[in-house]
């Protein structure tokens, strides 16, 4: 099947803004199920509200669009009913870790296993240009006209922190690590984090005068390295992609499987 | 090793809102963006089937068609 | 074979009552004076295969169990008022969705974490209006084991029939008071399984598109069929839409589904209501001691009755309004500052004729408390 199929057509073409890097984010992320040869009744994408949330209506799989920040407590009900299905939870970065951080935390710690992708463009979009808990000290935003105060998570370490068993990060200019980790996150069994620095040049982009979308890209080719590169040592403002943690604990389906056979009176 | 061959390369003009990032970033200059500020393939005979333009393009409005080249 | 009787609290009753209707999921967050719910759940859920989890709060919780439903289990939460306002968001989105679930708040004293282990029934208008405003929802109470058991298996069919949470109000008292449940044997009581679709594979199936007598078949998400679900309005296949006219029948459909058919949903009790001059309205625990009251004023040959309210939500008013009429007064009996009270009186031909016995302390209300009221309004004193 080509990546086309699985979209809904009739949607197209899609209400992102020209360049936004949530587009580029579905195009790899259909092309990843291509490549794994998933069916659409196989999968199910569990989304929340913002620019990013808007994937799910786009993609032809069993798809939720829901509140807030609360995608992933849905997703979790859905899962444990329904473990065979592979559930992909896409968040921009305020619905993941401000309004939506304490279900992101329970979902690591707890391992079930979902895949959820981070989309990181550092701003609210949907609302027009708000600071994020990943916009980071000195960026500017439409609440933020003196400058933000507000440090930023990194991702990487809180979900690790948090027991994600599979952690990445990744850009929407390394499109090809970008199918390839979605790939590996989707397969892993537990729950990984796949963060994509995505851009914003409408509203992220416009307020911090990084250019245009293919500028703004360019920084991320510039401003990242391979994780564990000679080149952090030298430039530590360099920010890593790649794999960070790759490990298997018991996953949450499966040990609640367990649970049902010790209630049923197995050993 | 043999060489991938282009078949096609579709744009579907209505998709396209023209950002320019399959310009910017294809390694042949195969693509530009018109005056109506939609992409168009203006130098197919340069295209090497990297298809980064079809995977990097927001819009997924690039299809890029190859096939195992021979020689 | 006969009843198996038992001898237990409310929150027990409950337990048993969603595994008799078929409880599959449960997500939860402790709270008193629920979390014996919870517990029970723990421990008997997963002896029949069933899912419990308890989540890292009770947005989260509600949540999870919409998801659970939506894939086909039959769901359940369980709360108290805190816990209860954290759901109004998601409880929203069961309505706009037409995701059935039950939740039930047992209520303790509020406002805010108020008196975590005594009695109130404060949340009965935010059942009612916890979620924005211009929706519909159901509403159930219960004044003993026995009516919990009963209240709660017909939760989970109301929910199913009408693809709808349910909310069981329950209160402190009735939740931890011990007493005898009949349990009835399976088949005894009727349950409402899910309405499928019987839209075969690779055919357009539509989620949202009601069948001739209103109801929405469903299809289990992740199923055979795939489909959007969202909480903004939507078209018969779950798309978002703002077309006005799509938009107005959504939400006409939402409130109609369920307020054309109050005179099906409304349950109560009377006692003694035929010759009555005064008619006693209460309903969950303050019921008992109005029950109370009626039979003792009955043994002095005062014509008193009472009119228990199991269903709160939608509003009986043509029950209230055709039990009140002509009545020499109508006395509410309730645990907070007259939720219901403001209901009869816009249901009642004279509302001046309606009274609030109430008490605000945290305190059981006695029948003490009733006739005190009763007595005031027969212009005996107290």
């Amino acid at each position: 099947m080509a990546v086309r199929d699985y979209l809904r057509e009739r949607f197209f073409p899609h209400i992102w803004c020209p360049g936004c890097g949530h587009g580029v984010v579905l195009n790899s992320l259909l092309r990843t199920v291509e490549e794994l040869g998933f069916t659409k009744n196989q999968i199910a994408v569990v989304s929340g509200i913002g620019c990013s949330s808007r994937i799910s209506g786009y993609v032809d799989f069993h798809t939720l669009h829901t509140l807030h920040g609360r995608a992933l407590a849905f997703a979790t009900g859905l899962k444990l009913q329904k473990p065979d299905l592979r559930v992909i939870v896409p968040m921009g970065d305020g619905d993941a870790l401000a309004i939506g951080g304490n279900h992101f935390l329970h979902a690591a710690r707890r391992n079930i296993d979902l895949t959820a992708i981070v989309m990181n463009n550092r701003t609210y979009g949907m609302t027009g240009g708000q600071y994020s808990p990943l916009s980071g000290v000195g960026t500017a935003a439409t609440t933020a006209p003196y400058g933000n105060i507000d440090p930023g998570f990194d991702t990487v370490r809180l979900a690790a922190a948090a027991g994600a068993t599979f952690v990445a990060r990744t850009t929407t200019y390394h499109v090809q690590q970008l199918v390839k980790i979605l790939g590996e996150a989707i397969q892993h069994q537990g729950f990984s984090v796949v963060e994509v620095l995505s851009q914003c040049p409408t509203y992220f982009g416009r307020k911090n005068k990084a250019g245009s979308a293919v500028d703004m890209m360019r920084q991320f080719k510039d401003q990242t390295t391979p994780v564990g590169s000679e080149a952090k040592q030298g430039n530590p403002a360099l920010i890593e992609r790649g794999v960070f943690v790759r490990e298997q604990r018991p996953e949450y389906c499966a040990a609640y499987d367990e649970v049902v056979r010790r209630a049923q009176g197995g050993r | 090793m043999a060489k991938a061959k282009l078949e096609s390369h579709h744009i579907e003009r209505e998709w396209c809102k023209g950002c320019g990032i399959c310009v910017a970033f294809c390694p042949k200059q195969v693509l530009e963006l018109d005056r109506h500020e939609k992409a168009v393939a203006k130098r197919l005979d340069d295209c090497i089937c990297c298809k980064l333009c079809e995977m990097r393009c927001p819009d997924l409005a690039i299809q890029v068609t190859c096939r195992k080249g021979s020689e | 074979m006969s009843e198996q009787v038992r001898f237990v609290q409310g929150n027990e009753a409950c337990v048993e009552a969603a595994l008799y209707a078929g409880l599959g999921f449960f997500a939860g967050y402790p709270i008193t004076p629920s979390t014996e719910i919870a517990e029970l759940l723990a421990l008997k859920l997963p002896q029949r295969g069933g899912k419990f989890i308890q989540m890292e709060d009770e947005i989260s919780s509600m949540c999870a169990i919409i998801g659970a439903s939506l894939a086909g289990g039959k769901a359940m939460t369980a709360t108290s008022g805190p816990g209860f306002s954290l759901m109004q968001e998601a409880l929203g989105y069961a309505i706009m969705t037409e995701i059935p679930c039950v939740i039930v708040n047992v209520q303790r004293g509020g406002p805010s974490t108020g008196l975590p282990t005594h009695v109130a029934q404060g949340d009965v208008n935010q059942t009612r209006w916890g979620v924005h405003g211009d929706h519909s929802i159901i509403v159930l109470t219960a004044s003993s084991a026995q009516d919990v058991f009963a209240m709660t298996v017909e939760a989970f069919n109301l929910a199913e029939t009408y693809r709808t949470p349910v909310i069981l109000l329950f209160d402190e008292v009735v939740a931890h008071t011990r007493e005898r449940l009949l349990v009835p044997e399976p088949g005894v009581l009727p349950l409402v399984e899910r309405l499928t679709t019987s839209v075969p594979e690779n055919v357009n199936y539509h989620p949202y598109l009601p069948r001739e007598d209103g109801r929405l078949p469903m299809s289990d998400f992740g199923g055979i069929h795939r489909y959007n679900v969202t909480g903004l309005f939507h078209d018969m296949w779950g798309f978002p839409t703002e077309d006005p006219k799509t938009v107005h029948e959504l939400l006409r459909h939402l409130v109609d589904k369920i307020e054309n058919r109050t005179h099906i949903i409304a349950h109560y009790q009377t006692y003694h209501v035929e010759d009555a001059e005064f008619l006693i309205i209460s309903y969950g625990c303050s019921a008992r001691s109005a029950r109370q009251l009626v039979e003792d004023r009955r043994l002095r040959g005062d014509r008193i009755g009472l009119l228990e309210l199991q269903t709160l939500w939608p509003f009986p008013a043509h029950i209230v309004q055709q039990l009140s009429a002509g009545k020499k007064a109508v006395i509410v009996a309730e645990m907070n500052t007259g939720q219901v009270t403001a209901s009869v009186k816009a249901a009642a031909d004279d509302p001046d004729r309606v009274f609030l016995a109430n008490r605000l302390d945290g305190q059981f209300i006695t029948h003490y408390d009733i006739r005190n009221v009763l007595r005031l309004v027969q212009g005996k004193g107290v």
